[in-house]
């Protein structure tokens, strides 16, 4: 056991560096599944109203394909829970993935793991550590959930399904993600490809979830995400499902475990390939640096959007025919939707597009902060490029891709769509309902900005503001929070297309304020000490 | 020394980082021309200078002039006429050696493509492979060669030989050369004491975020000691009554001290009365310049950093 010799200091030194983001993600994780619990409540009181509105969730379709399904109508938790088995298993399995790449190929790329390499720790150590903490939060998260629910009324034996039920998905992307980590050598694009897995796993289960009698209902059993949701917390609880998680978990980690073995340090399976000895005419400008930096991260999300806009379209025109009963109309509106059933829906997917495009130009503006102390900005301000003309670069590219992200799911979804009702004219209004997030999501970028110039340390406020924006958007509603609250959101502002018509205001006044806080970001940069 | 107008001049630089003191009243001034060695340990506020003048820290106060214009202010214009080894060279992890060279360069305001071909083999460098791939002294290349393939008037360099192998740390003693010859002014942070020996026209030392001494190597010698061994012809008494020797060490003929420079004269006559064999006199490295001032207490700091700055 030489090779794990080690594991124990490595796996107190994660802890050390995580402290304070583990039990922060645990207690966000923790308080949106009791929030939603408590808050059910009041929404269903009754078993009639749980089966008449478990019943519309359902027969529709885009539900179903977004969330899951219910397995037991009469269950509250069933309801309560639907959301965030199916989102929040989500953000569960990001988090698995993060923690493993940190303290494995984050570490490797960075020289640090070499460092700690050279002292007594085995070959294997750091990534059984790192496997430790993904599944030793995964089991805190699936316990403290699991009391988290009980406390707010539901069942205990459905709420630690529950919790063992996101449990599950962690660690499973846990071993997907100490996979993705030994192919290749760059930290991000380990973590690129495992979110691509779970991109496609989701989509795995959505197909499944929404295949009729005839249809490839057995996707769902090739999915992670599928067997969170299959484990059927509250409605029956099948402890057996994990059986399932646990196996696929130990033989893929254990192909990392033997990629690992083959491999030297610091190198990926894919060996690097000699570059040009000369730049290209065109790589003359800090944009021309930026573009060279982002792009190949950009085109694959672009393609995920693309594939994302076809599937949303795809479904939209089958909304309206499961959705007959009153009920079930009153069961829409308390999700989001109006008049227009195929319309609430649509823009209920395009408002998803303009949250993921924004936590791309996100993460494109946080490039400015990564580069400034990763020392490599000063390589390019010691040059008679300027400072606002360094940063105005990746800025530029947030913004480009925050808007290519949402025009090509804009047209993707149209496209699908009006080809599916024959009207192409319906098709151009989802793709202007999507260029209209495009201000609301630019506001993020303008978020990093200015944090990037007044307070650099506190970059990451942009993350922070997007969840706080979604939370506030997917739970606001369910508060009954009042509609200042709901207007900190800059997706609340954003105009009801396709359905209500074109309002300019709140655009110009977005605009606006993604413009201001960009300003202030610069002039704050500009200030400041670098580095 | 002819009265040119000064590449660099600083005066009262202060900076502090929190409750860090980084800069403490740092002088520094470099001659146009000039190879200028800013010598000091880690942690002394090298860094932290040059970073100054590049204007990416903001003094908190003091002035500093590079190039006759404001680091601070004139950015870019300055920029365009000098070019800036890190002393930690971070480069993009998927972009390739030769991209970065370029890139830098025409970022720069354009470069030699003869020169860029004559150092990439003088140094060694393959510029094929990816910025990830590169070890710390292939890094250090990569910078070094973006560097000295530009026409600038100013090169600022900050511990450009760390990572380099001794053969490297030639060639590029051989660049400097060259580009002392062309008249350009270099600027050589550095805690490498032969490097900075070998190169540089004048030199300062700082300590603690000011300059403790400054001048051409020939004037800082004149403030130490210099060693002094002999075989004489017979025993020699007397030497330890003169004033300015010190560590004075007789066995039978033999005789070593150290004298300080205007007492030089006093002892070698006393010396030769006896009868020299065989004499062996060593001017003061660099390193006990160095061991000097940063064995000194604080006490004497002030005394002798004005004695130090008033030099040029």
């Amino acid at each position: 056991m030489t090779a794990l010799v080690g594991t124990r200091a490595l796996v107190r030194l994660a802890l050390r560096r995580d402290r304070i983001l583990l039990p922060a993600w645990i207690v966000v994780f923790v308080g949106m599944a009791a929030s939603s619990a408590s808050a059910s409540f009041d929404l269903y009181p009754t078993v009639r109203s749980r089966v008449l509105a478990a019943g519309s969730f359902n027969g529709t379709q885009s539900l179903v394909a977004l969330y899951g399904r219910i397995y037991d109508p009469t269950s509250l938790g069933g309801i309560a829970m639907i959301k965030m088995g199916g989102i929040g298993a989500v953000f569960v399995a990001v988090l698995a993935i993060l923690i493993v790449v940190r303290h494995t190929r984050a570490e490797e790329e960075a020289g640090r793991l070499e460092l700690v390499g050279a002292t007594v720790v085995g070959r294997y150590a750091p990534l059984t550590a790192a496997l430790l903490v993904a599944l030793g939060m995964s089991l805190a998260l699936a316990a403290l959930t699991a009391v988290g629910l009980t406390a707010a009324g539901l069942p205990a034996d459905g709420s630690f399904a529950f919790g063992f039920a996101w449990a599950g998905v962690g660690i499973a992307f846990a071993a997907i993600a100490s996979v993705t980590a030994q192919l290749t050598r760059s930290a991000r694009a380990a973590t690129g490809i495992a979110s691509a897995v779970l991109g496609f796993v989701y989509v795995l289960r959505a197909i499944g979830d929404t295949a009729g009698r005839t249809g490839p209902g057995w996707l769902t059993w090739l999915s992670p995400i599928g067997w969170g949701q299959q484990f059927r917390p509250y409605a029956g609880n099948r402890w057996w499902v994990l059986l399932i998680t646990v196996g696929f978990s130990i033989v893929v980690a254990a192909g990392a475990y033997a990629l690992l073995g083959r491999r030297d340090l610091g190198a990926g399976l894919v060996p690097d390939r000699p570059g040009p000895a000369t730049a290209a005419p065109t790589l003359r400008s800090p944009l021309a640096l930026a573009w060279r930096l982002q792009r190949g991260a950009l085109l694959g999300w672009a393609a995920a959007f693309t594939l994302l806009g076809l599937v949303f379209g795809n479904i939209a025109s089958s909304v309206g025919d499961f959705v007959s009963t009153p009920e079930a109309r009153d069961f829409i509106t308390k999700l989001g939707g109006e008049e227009g059933l195929v319309d609430a829906y649509i823009r209920l997917c395009l408002s998803v597009i303009g949250v993921a495009a924004s936590a791309y130009g996100v993460q494109a503006a946080m490039r400015l902060r990564s580069e400034e102390t990763g020392m490599r900005a000063e390589s390019i301000l010691a040059t008679a490029t300027g400072r606002v003309g360094w940063a105005s670069s990746h800025i530029f590219m947030a913004i480009l891709g925050t808007t290519l992200l949402i025009v090509v799911a804009g047209a993707g979804a149209g496209l699908a769509h009006g080809a599916q009702i024959g009207d192409m004219g319906a098709g151009f209004e989802v793709l202007g309902g999507a260029l209209v997030q495009v201000p609301a999501a630019c506001v993020l970028t303008g978020i990093v900005v200015a944090a990037f110039g007044l307070a650099p340390r506190l970059v990451a406020a942009g993350w922070v503001a997007l969840v706080g924006f979604v939370l506030l958007g997917e739970l606001g509603p369910l508060f009954e929070l009042d509609q200042w609250a709901m207007d900190v959101s800059p997706f609340t502002h954003v105009p009801e297309i396709p359905g209500a018509g074109l309002i300019v205001t709140p655009l110009v006044a977005l605009t606006a304020v993604a413009a201001l806080l960009i300003a202030v970001g610069l002039i704050g940069f500009r200030r400041r000490d670098v580095g | 020394m002819l009265v040119m107008l000064a590449a660099i001049e600083a005066a009262g630089l202060r900076k502090s980082f929190g409750t860090t003191r980084a800069l403490d009243g740092l002088d520094l001034t470099v001659a146009t021309g000039e190879v200028h060695g800013f010598l000091g340990p880690n942690g002394a506020g090298k860094t932290t200078t040059l970073r100054v003048l590049l204007g990416l820290l903001r003094a908190d106060s003091g002035t500093a002039r590079l190039l006759g214009g404001d680091p601070w202010r004139d950015v870019a214009e300055l920029h365009r006429r000098l070019a800036y080894v890190q002393g930690d060279v971070a480069l993009w992890p998927n972009l390739t050696g030769g991209e970065v060279i370029d890139l830098l360069g025409k970022l720069r305001g354009g470069f030699d493509p003869e020169r860029r071909a004559t150092l990439l083999e003088r140094f060694d460098l393959d510029p094929t492979k990816k910025g990830r791939t590169y070890s710390k002294g292939n890094r250090q290349k990569v910078a070094l060669i973006a560097a000295l393939a530009s026409d600038v008037e100013l090169l600022i360099l900050d511990e450009p030989t760390e990572g380099l192998d001794p053969l490297m740390a030639a060639v590029f003693r051989g660049c400097v050369e060259e580009e002392r010859e062309r008249g350009r002014t270099v600027l050589l942070a550095s805690h490498i004491l032969a490097e900075v020996e070998a190169l540089c026209d004048r030199v300062t030392i700082i300590r603690a975020g000011r300059a403790v001494e400054s001048g051409s190597l020939a004037d800082l010698r004149h403030l130490t000691r210099t060693s002094i061994a002999a075989e004489l012809a017979g025993p020699v008494s007397g030497l330890a009554e003169l004033p300015g020797v010190h560590d004075l060490q007789v066995d039978g003929d033999r005789v070593r001290c150290q004298v300080e420079p205007d007492q030089l004269d006093q002892v070698l006559r006393r010396l030769s009365s006896v009868g020299v064999r065989s004499l062996v006199s060593q001017p003061p490295t660099l390193e006990e310049l160095f061991l000097r001032h940063y064995e000194d207490d604080v006490a004497d700091d002030g005394s002798t950093s004005s004695e130090g700055s008033a030099s040029p």
